[in-house]
């Protein structure tokens, strides 16, 4: 089976975060960035799928020229190969936007299974995966944790709110959106770092897919929350700090 | 033009966001100087409907029908179509559920809209609505704006707004039944009764002091320092997500939407950053402390007491501080 996995780079987890120039985005300059924690998993199960199954792991990746190193892992860890849709702007996108330009994508591959994960931890809408689904005529499922490919569809676990599940039916093809967690991930290997420099990396631009969509949702203005609660902080060395806390901890707030 | 509030409920039990949803297109449809409608789907729903109907609105719409009665995300989005072309409302709202995260999205897609999710604040200047929601989970706002002709979908994020602040109508609103067109046939997802994984031993809601661990914690023998902090205090051992999903710690010390939602009367937070899938799970804790390097972690924003740093040294410090303390 075809397995397409969309995957996308952000700022590394605990970067300082400043708004940029125009104050609509971030300053992302000078940070590190890595593979969405969501897509990892998303890619760890079509990789275990594809182990399963036989056939091919399609990475999908919008982002700029630096996404290129994110896909090269993905690569590294077993994908077959990978198509970038390269470009600059992208952050300008609203969900919809991003979507029709992998869904575009998606069209020429005419994968059996897309998966991606639950949501980014930049933008964090959580909408990719489903609005891909709905413009490609599939059906889909969310915040699944396991797939099983059946005969006629796939099987999928799919986490509810506190602490229950459910396992849900349907046909091939589908999007799935893959919850952090769902299985352990793998490391590349030497060999595969290796192997990963010969792999195919198609590359796409948003005009050979459409031209960029305009945005219907953006984002006016992004900003440091301004704190609402009065929280008592103590300073100083951790032991003098820890002090002042256990002494309020018994004396204000009586709970210990 | 109204503000429509898309009310969840499963197996005749309300979600118990549902009513801040209302409250919050209450407040929202005054602002705009719009009536409030609330759509309730599902199948035998008048109880449920009839429900609803006593609160402040214009009309509640049963969206009613046999291939209605679990959820799909096709049935319902095909369900929201219909009535949404019909009643044409202006803002649409929904409860940032699982559920809604599941449809929602392909909802909006039908109408060329975008659903403005896990919103936590709206304005409107002069009708121009304005939408809150968090960026890089909680360490960044964004204010959001929404053109385009169909109608504004946002999903409210669980506490954004109060449920007490529901007004109750002067007479009962009209009970609309709508009932869509759909066939077996459309509903590719086939869902199956949910389950849970196991009977939880350990049942957090009942302890007095919490003290739970996050990444960063960074690794599982690290977990111990933790521990005995836990000991000092006399307090259950819970995690973030995170650290269960590692297998560090069992899945039933899990706090938050997917784990465990409990309320002590002190909750420690070590090294958890204060995502709101954490914060729905422990913010209803009497006193709340947190331990984390960044100045800036959400968790912060709930916390009554803190301590900026590496708790490597203030975990071991607060655990002989706790000591001498009992005595
Ligand atoms: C559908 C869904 C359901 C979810 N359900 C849950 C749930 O039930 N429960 C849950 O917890 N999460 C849940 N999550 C995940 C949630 O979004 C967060 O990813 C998670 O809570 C983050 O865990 P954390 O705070 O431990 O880790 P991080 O966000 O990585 O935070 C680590 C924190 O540790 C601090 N830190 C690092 N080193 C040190 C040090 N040496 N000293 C002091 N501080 C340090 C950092 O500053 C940071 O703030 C869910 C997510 C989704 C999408």
């Amino acid at each position: 089976m075809k397995i397409l996995v969309a995957i996308k780079q952000v700022p590394l987890r605990d970067s300082p975060l400043h708004a940029n120039a125009a104050g609509k985005w971030i300053d992302d300059g000078g940070l590190s960035f890595e593979v969405n924690e969501p897509d990892a998993y998303a890619l760890e199960a079509g990789l275990q799928l594809k182990e399963q199954h036989g056939g091919e792991v399609v990475v999908l990746c919008a982002g700029p020229e630096r996404a290129g190193q994110t896909i090269r892992e993905a690569l590294a860890k077993g994908a077959d190969r990978a198509i970038h849709i390269a470009a600059d702007n992208l952050e300008a996108l609203d969900t919809l936007g991003s979507a029709k330009l992998l869904a575009a994508a998606a069209e020429t591959e005419k994968a059996d299974l897309i998966l991606t994960g639950l949501q980014s931890d930049d933008v964090g809408a959580g909408q990719t995966g489903v609005v891909m689904a709905e413009l490609l005529g599939m059906p889909h499922s969310t915040i699944i944790m396991h797939a099983e490919v059946k005969a006629g569809g796939i099987r999928v676990k799919r986490e509810l709110e506190n602490g229950w599940f459910q396992h849900i039916e349907m046909p091939l093809p589908a999007v799935l959106t893959i919850q952090s967690g769902s299985s352990k991930l793998r490391y590349a290997t030497l060999m595969g770092i290796k192997k990963a420099k010969t792999k195919e990396v198609r590359r796409l631009t948003p005009a050979e897919l459409g031209g960029l969509p305009a945005a219907v949702a953006s984002i006016e203005k992004i900003y440091t929350p301004r704190k609402n609660k009065q929280t008592q902080i103590f300073e100083g060395d951790a032991k003098t700090a820890a002090a002042q806390l256990i002494e309020k901890l018994k004396f204000e707030a009586r709970v210990i | 033009m109204s503000v429509l509030a898309v009310l969840e409920q499963s197996g005749g039990q309300w979600h118990r966001t549902s009513w801040e949803t209302l409250a919050a297109s209450q407040q929202l449809a005054a602002a705009l100087g719009q009536p409030v409608e609330a759509a309730v789907i599902g199948t035998g729903i008048h109880v449920l409907a009839a429900e609803a109907s006593a609160r402040k609105l214009a009309k509640v719409w049963a969206i009613e029908h046999d291939l209605l009665d679990v959820y799909t995300a096709d049935g319902y989005t095909a369900a929201l179509e219909q009535l949404l072309r019909k009643a044409q409302p202006s803002l649409v709202l929904f409860p940032h559920t699982y559920q809604v995260r599941d449809f929602a999205p392909k909802l909006a897609t039908r109408f060329s809209q975008v659903l403005v999710s896990d919103v936590i604040a709206a304005r409107s200047d002069g009708g121009a609505l304005t939408l809150v929601r968090q960026y890089f989970q909680g360490k960044l706002n964004g204010d959001v704006k929404v053109t385009g002709d169909g109608p504004v979908f946002a999903s409210l994020q669980a506490g954004a707004w109060r449920a007490d602040a529901l007004e109750n109508g002067p007479t009962a609103a009209t009970v609309e039944t709508f009932v869509p067109e759909l066939s077996a046939a459309q509903i590719r997802q086939k869902p199956e009764p949910p389950f849970r994984e196991a009977a939880r031993a350990v049942d957090l809601t009942q302890a007095g002091i919490i003290v739970s661990v996050g990444r960063g914690i960074k690794e599982q023998a690290n977990i111990a320092v933790v521990e005995d902090l836990a000991r000092a205090l006399g307090a259950e051992l819970a995690a973030s997500r995170p650290i269960c999903d590692a297998g560090w710690l069992p899945m039933e010390r899990q706090v938050g939407s997917s784990g465990q939602t409990v309320a002590p009367k002190m909750y420690v937070a070590v090294g958890i950053s204060g995502a709101i899938q954490h914060l729905v799970g422990m913010k209803g804790a009497k006193t709340i402390v947190a331990i984390n390097k960044d100045p800036n972690a959400p968790i912060f924003e709930v916390a009554d007491y803190g301590i900026v740093g590496d708790l490597f040294e203030v975990v071991p410090a607060l655990a002989e501080a706790a000591r001498k303390a009992k005595g």
